[in-house]
């Protein structure tokens, strides 16, 4: 296993042997060999100012959740450039199958803050899909989701919509399940308008990738189901937004010998801990975790802002404002939200089944003779 | 207990960590795999130091593949190990459903006898503990109903420790479900060194004349807490199940014998529960002994729902003093 490379030295543009593709060097110049991708000077702002917004979304969740105020949390800093730039990447009609962690990934493709909020309250509204939103609740069971994105992309095409393509992510751990493998393969077979997106962030929980694969890479597994797989620099949000439209596209039109499936190999880092409820220190080396903080997706892509006039202190400061503001108005109304009883029979099935329905009158008649506080648990 | 067993306060969790720990240091074969389980020690500890004291080879994180962890541990416990297999929360264990239902229960009877599957695996399970998604469910019924494989449930630190050791040393496979929700929120004295207690004997945890309340797990603790509160107006008898299969017949019926009236508790949704199943036992076994219907405080007929809501999902005290006293008025 000590054979295989240092992902971190792979990301390392020096190295004449590195396959990841990228557009921005760790400073946020850009690499000779590359050239920025084609969004307007107001989109890349945007794609900044969604970034920024993930990641102090981050750190002001990690402080709710010491407060108490909501649940466990997997925190996503370090992640968040290759979340917003993927999503970016989609068009209003595509679909996206998240994981657990894809908070901003789900904001940009239009869930409003205060859904993603609600359910770290305790609350199901936050999973409902909005009219205009194509954004499923966040799946739980590792690579559940890759199977049904595949067969959700397979059935909008055989349903005459051809140009909606399903963008699914998960993790390096992910590629373990046979899920994984299963998805992959009828992708393949079937050519599905999906895109596969694997966050590589090098652990899961505590597990290396090097003990999920003996592979090299995870965009080499791509081969073995006859599609496309690519390694992307995470890190660097203008190369993932440029080899994430690319796939969208091949997906959507692809030329007379290709077929539409991608594997996206994202290689990033995850900065914190997989969940608050997670402790990184008994598993990893802080050190590892300082190295890749160099390449922070945030500063390099402020860093390239700045240095082709597209950012000024100016339009950053008005940036953080509004990010502190719509942050502050989404806690407010997910606190105001309640629950009610009567949705624990909500949505079950099209009809609720008689016997749920009598188990509640029980649960409210037992309500009334014993108080609410006698269903105290914790 | 003999007087010559000293104890220690443990919490649930660290009774199973005990085992294991004891277990390991008994016999080489035996070794745990999982996810997390080796330097992480486990999202909930429960493997906490085996990795140091053991060393890789019998503490083994592997790829996150529940179907992979069991297989290859079917695969183990043929060849002649004992393996322990962690499943990280009951509600990931469905991709190994396969493995377990179709052959980790049926190696021994597919092969006349001539292999066996000493299998164990474990698996936090049940609701309570304000978690996401799939983190809170009750299926032990799933597991039960498969002829083949042994289910046990501790509700103490010592059955903690008991059950796991006994179940390491069965050589038949046994599914250990641990309630997450009192892995910690009590001690309670365990036997040092090696411990078991036999697989299908329910423990009386409490007894009473009245009625028999039947449970397991973390729903022992309001069934407990509602015999306290009806103390001196009626006599619960709280018997704590243990071992789901093989069941305790013996004990169940003597028990309703006694009493006459029975109550069930548990936390899975109530429709194809393994409630129904200790209800008709019942009244196979003690029907004329029954001076009222069989009541049931389980669960709601659906999901366990996010933590705004799951307070009033779980079975609680108030519920099972109403069921008590609407058996006593009968
Ligand atoms: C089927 C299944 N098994 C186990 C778990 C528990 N679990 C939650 S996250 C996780 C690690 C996932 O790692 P990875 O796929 O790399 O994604 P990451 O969290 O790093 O983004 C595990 C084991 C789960 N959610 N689902």
């Amino acid at each position: 296993m000590s054979s295989l490379p240092d992902p971190l030295a792979s990301i390392d543009h020096d190295r004449p042997d590195s396959d990841v593709y990228r557009v921005l060097d760790r400073d946020g110049s850009v690499l000779p060999s590359a050239s920025v991708p084609d969004l307007t000077d107001d989109e890349l702002r945007s794609m900044y100012e969604d970034v920024r917004l993930a990641r102090r979304f981050d750190e002001r969740m990690i402080s709710l959740q010491r407060q108490g105020r909501i649940s466990t949390y997997a925190p996503m800093t370090g992640q968040e450039g290759a979340q917003v730039a993927s999503g970016y990447a989609l068009d209003g009609d595509d679909w996206v199958f998240p994981t657990y962690r894809e908070h901003a990934l789900k904001y940009v493709h239009g869930m409003d803050l205060t859904a993603l909020l609600l359910p770290l309250r305790g609350h199901r509204d936050g999973y409902a899909i909005p009219d205009d939103v194509n954004v499923l609740p966040e799946y739980i069971p590792i690579a559940t989701q890759l199977p049904q994105a595949m067969g959700f992309a397979w059935g909008k095409e055989l349903q005459g919509e051809t140009d909606t393509v399903a963008m699914c992510h998960f993790g390096d751990g992910a590629t373990s399940e046979g899920d994984f493998h299963e998805g992959m393969n009828f992708a393949g077979v079937f050519d599905a308008p999906v895109v596969f997106v694997c966050n590589n962030n090098q652990w899961a929980i505590s597990v290396p990738r090097e003990r999920q694969t003996a592979s090299e890479t995870i965009a080499q597994k791509a081969d073995a189901y006859g599609i496309d797989g690519v390694r992307v620099d995470g890190t660097d949000p203008l190369a993932v937004y440029q080899v994430a439209r690319e796939a969208v596209l091949k997906a959507k039109c692809p030329s007379a010998d290709e077929l539409r499936p991608s594997l996206l190999e994202v290689v990033l880092y995850r900065f914190g801990a997989h969940t608050t409820a997670d402790d990184p220190s008994q598993y990893r080396d802080e050190e590892e975790a300082e190295r890749w903080r160099r390449w922070d997706p945030v500063n390099r892509l402020e860093r390239f802002l700045y240095e082709t006039g597209r950012l000024d202190s100016e339009t950053q400061s008005a940036i953080e404002d509004r990010v502190e503001e719509q942050l502050s108005a989404a806690i407010e109304e997910a606190e105001a939200a309640e629950a009610d009883v009567s949705e624990l029979a909500e949505h079950l099935r099209e009809e609720p089944p008689e016997r749920l329905e009598a188990q509640l009158a029980e649960l409210e008649s037992i309500r009334e003779r014993y108080g609410e506080e006698a269903f105290r648990h914790s | 207990m003999s007087s010559a067993v000293t104890t220690q306060e443990l919490t649930l969790v660290e009774g199973v960590r005990d085992a294991l720990a004891v277990e390991m240091g008994r016999d080489e074969r035996v070794m745990v795999l999982g996810e997390d389980v080796g330097e992480n020690g486990g999202v909930f500890r429960a493997t906490e130091g085996l990795y140091e004291e053991f060393g890789e080879e019998r503490v083994v994180d592997t790829p996150l593949a529940e179907s992979g962890i069991v297989g290859s541990a079917i695969g183990l416990a043929m060849s002649g190990m004992r393996p322990v297999a962690e499943m990280q929360f009951s509600g990931f264990s469905y991709p190994a459903f396969d493995q377990l239902v179709s052959h980790a229960s049926r190696i021994r009877y597919r092969s006349k006898g001539q292999y066996t599957c000493p299998l164990v695996v474990r698996m936090p399970y049940g609701a309570g503990i304000h978690a996401p998604e799939h983190h809170s469910e009750s299926k032990e019924a799933f597991f039960a109903h498969e002829p083949g494989l042994d289910v046990v449930i501790p509700s103490t630190p010592a059955d903690a420790k008991g059950l796991l050791s006994s179940a390491i040393r069965d050589p038949d496979p046994v599914i250990v479900m641990e309630p997450k929700r009192i892995y910690r929120s009590f001690r309670g004295p365990v036997p040092d060194g090696e411990y078991t207690v036999p697989i299908g004997e329910a423990n009386v945890r409490r007894e009473g004349a009245d009625v028999s309340v039947f449970t397991w797990g973390a729903m022992c603790e309001p069934a407990l807490g509602a015999a306290e509160e009806l103390a001196g107006d009626v006599e619960v008898e709280v018997v704590d199940l243990r071992s789901l299969s093989p069941l305790d017949v013996e004990t169940v019926t003597e028990s309703v014998k006694k009493t006459g009236r029975a109550v069930v508790v548990h936390e899975a949704p109530m429709s194809g529960g393994f409630g129904g199943e200790l209800a008709a036992t019942i009244q196979e076994e003690a029907l004329f002994y029954l001076e009222a219907p069989i009541e049931r405080v389980t669960g709601l007929d659906t999901h366990v729902p996010l933590h705004a809501l799951e307070d009033f999902y779980l079975p609680n005290a108030a519920r099972i003093v109403d069921a008590v006293e609407s058996t006593m008025r009968v």
